[in-house]
């Protein structure tokens, strides 16, 4: 009861969140300096394309009235019109979406699989030359810029060895350089927290009781101090669903990947400002219902976490 | 501080340092288009040869580099300053004003940083002013948040008690007790902002939202390189090269602290 108490409790408190987050969306439109009109069809305009692009944005009736238009059409799921091809946002972030999602699932399944055994190694001989080794990655992981990582990728596998295609998602292995590329700093945050989670787990109490009673060593770090480690490192996880998708906006350009991320780029430089709004919005969607999942998880697996 | 990381973040220092240095002495012109030297290779005029516009890419590297460094230092300290005035003040006065900043931190906490700056830079429009503001925007949250979790800890502590006691104003009371106390997670805190930052510009920058070209900042450098990975690759390996080494100096330099300081830091 107390569990599901606390879950409801945590979404609730997700709604002023939301609504904050629309209404920071909607205001993006109005940091255009001067008159958005004149950005997107330049100062020479006829007058009638003007108004026509006054009406297609409401930008003639008040502002609150604006907001409550926005609103109306989010929840209706009419999330506004391309300016550029005057198709409806939703439908083209929907036909890029699924190579995000590939692109993404991809990237935190190699990022697991690096992170818990660097993690274990860090934590297993700390201090030695495997623990050095497993941080260095980690380091270089976290310090190296993405929109570098991936041409130095498509430098040495591409151009020089010819193992893997540049770009684009047409080619097998096509996948390979984007998903190392996004995956890489996921894995070196996550294998750190998996590190010092488990040498924290490793320090309690119950861990030296353990050792007295004679449970093996192999016992003592895959189970008992394991599940301990995994709360931090499942929040952790959770919280990575939705910051790959803002790595994803600079690994897909890079790439040429045609997902959400490389659209909203693509909005951005045709000042589709409707389509950048509706990317910006739907990955913090993303973004807000990934951090509200990590608190879950939280709640999950930690029962001292529930007391609200 | 250990040997090894004093050792580590000299070395990683010393290329940078080496590329101003270098640059300085030449004293040749980052701007200057020389149309006989287009994409020339490495040679005693051109230490790293020429772009595609036969400027000279180590001048350009250097003034990428100070335009990183700038922005990095100006936005972590404008952020520093708002965030850590807003987060004390916030945990000091309590309340609605408390709740409001809170909100808006979440606000902001709720996108991914990178592009939250992208949408604001893309919407303010291009240049290095509208950069630092977006930079800023974003960067600002986590000093408040962190100044106001540290001030509601110390704000009932026996000290600042004996300081109101004795008539000293709030404004003193913040800079001069409250401050020095959580300098440290502030200053670690600081140090993977500046390595964020120096990301974010030229990650900004590589996306076209942030510097424009002519001017040389390491994003644009990368950008015009890949395009010509095939006829000069060296030309994308140095300025994300130079960018690399020293936010990893500077991440090196925020563990360091952290773990002397013994600081928390998610």
């Amino acid at each position: 009861m107390n569990l599901a108490r606390a879950i409801i409790w945590r979404l609730l408190q997700a709604i002023p969140t939301l609504l904050g987050v629309v209404t920071l969306v909607f205001f993006l439109l109005h940091l255009v300096p001067g008159d958005p009109v004149d950005a997107l069809l330049g100062e020479t305009a006829l007058a009638a394309d003007r108004e026509a692009m006054r009406q297609a944005l409401h930008l003639n009736e008040p502002l609150q009235q604006q907001y409550i238009h926005y609103l109306q059409g989010l929840v209706s799921g009419d999330w506004g019109q391309s300016i550029v091809d005057h198709r409806d946002v939703w439908t083209k972030m929907m036909e890029r979406l699924p190579a995000t999602a590939s692109l993404a699932a991809v990237s935190l399944l190699l990022a697991v699989c690096l992170a818990l055994p660097l993690g274990y190694w860090g934590a297993r001989y700390a201090g030695k030359m495997q623990d050095t080794l497993a941080m260095s990655f980690s380091l270089l992981g976290v310090s190296i810029p993405n929109f570098w990582l991936g041409p130095m990728l498509m430098l040495l596998f591409s151009i020089g060895l010819a193992w893997l295609p540049v770009s684009g998602m047409e080619q097998a292995g096509s996948m390979v350089l984007p998903a190392v590329t996004l995956g890489t700093a996921l894995a070196a945050m996550l294998s750190r927290m998996a590190r010092s989670s488990w040498l924290e787990a490793m320090s309690m109490d119950a861990i030296r009781t353990a050792r007295a009673f004679g449970v093996s060593e192999r016992s003592i770090w895959w189970r008992h101090a394991a599940r301990v480690a995994a709360v931090p490192v499942m929040t952790m996880f959770a919280l990575q669903l939705g910051a790959v998708l803002g790595g994803a906006v600079i690994t897909e350009t890079v790439f040429d990947w045609p997902g959400l991320g490389m659209l909203t780029i693509e909005a951005i430089q045709r000042r589709d400002y409707p389509l950048v709004q509706g990317c910006v919005l739907l990955i913090a969607l993303f973004y807000v219902l990934a951090n509200v999942l990590a608190d879950v998880v939280g709640l999950l697996l930690d029962a001292r976490q529930r007391h609200v | 501080m250990s040997r090894r990381v004093v050792v580590l973040v000299s070395l990683c220092f010393s290329v940078p340092l080496l590329v101003l240095l270098l640059a300085a002495w030449q004293g040749l012109d980052g701007y200057r288009i020389d149309l006989d030297a287009v994409l020339a290779s490495p040679n005693s005029q051109h230490f790293l040869g020429c772009d595609a516009l036969g400027r000279d890419v180590l001048a350009r590297l250097a003034e990428g580099l100070k335009l990183s460094l700038f922005v990095g230092v100006l936005v972590v300290s404008l952020g520093a300053l708002v965030g850590i005035s807003l987060g004390m003040l916030a945990a000091w006065l309590g309340g609605w004003v408390d709740a409001l900043l809170m909100r808006v931190a979440d606000v902001v906490l709720s996108f991914p940083g990178i592009l939250l700056a992208i949408a604001l830079a893309a919407m303010l429009g291009p240049g290095v002013d509208n950069l630092i503001l977006a930079l800023v925007l974003v960067g600002w949250v986590g000093f408040a948040r962190l100044s106001r979790v540290q001030t509601l800890s110390l704000k009932s502590s026996a000290f600042v008690d004996a300081a109101r006691a004795n008539g000293v104003g709030v404004v003193p009371i913040f800079y001069r007790h409250i401050l020095p106390n959580i300098a440290a997670p502030l200053l670690v805190e600081a140090s993977f902002g500046l390595a964020a930052v120096m990301i974010g510009e030229a990650g900004l920058s590589f996306l076209g939202v942030g510097v424009q070209p002519p001017e040389a900042s390491l994003g644009t450098m990368i950008r015009e390189g890949s395009s010509l990975m095939l006829v000069q690759p060296m030309l994308v390996v140095w300025p994300g090269l130079v960018l690399f080494l020293i936010v990893m100096a500077v991440n090196l330099l925020g563990d360091a602290w952290r773990d002397r300081l013994d600081v928390r830091h998610d």
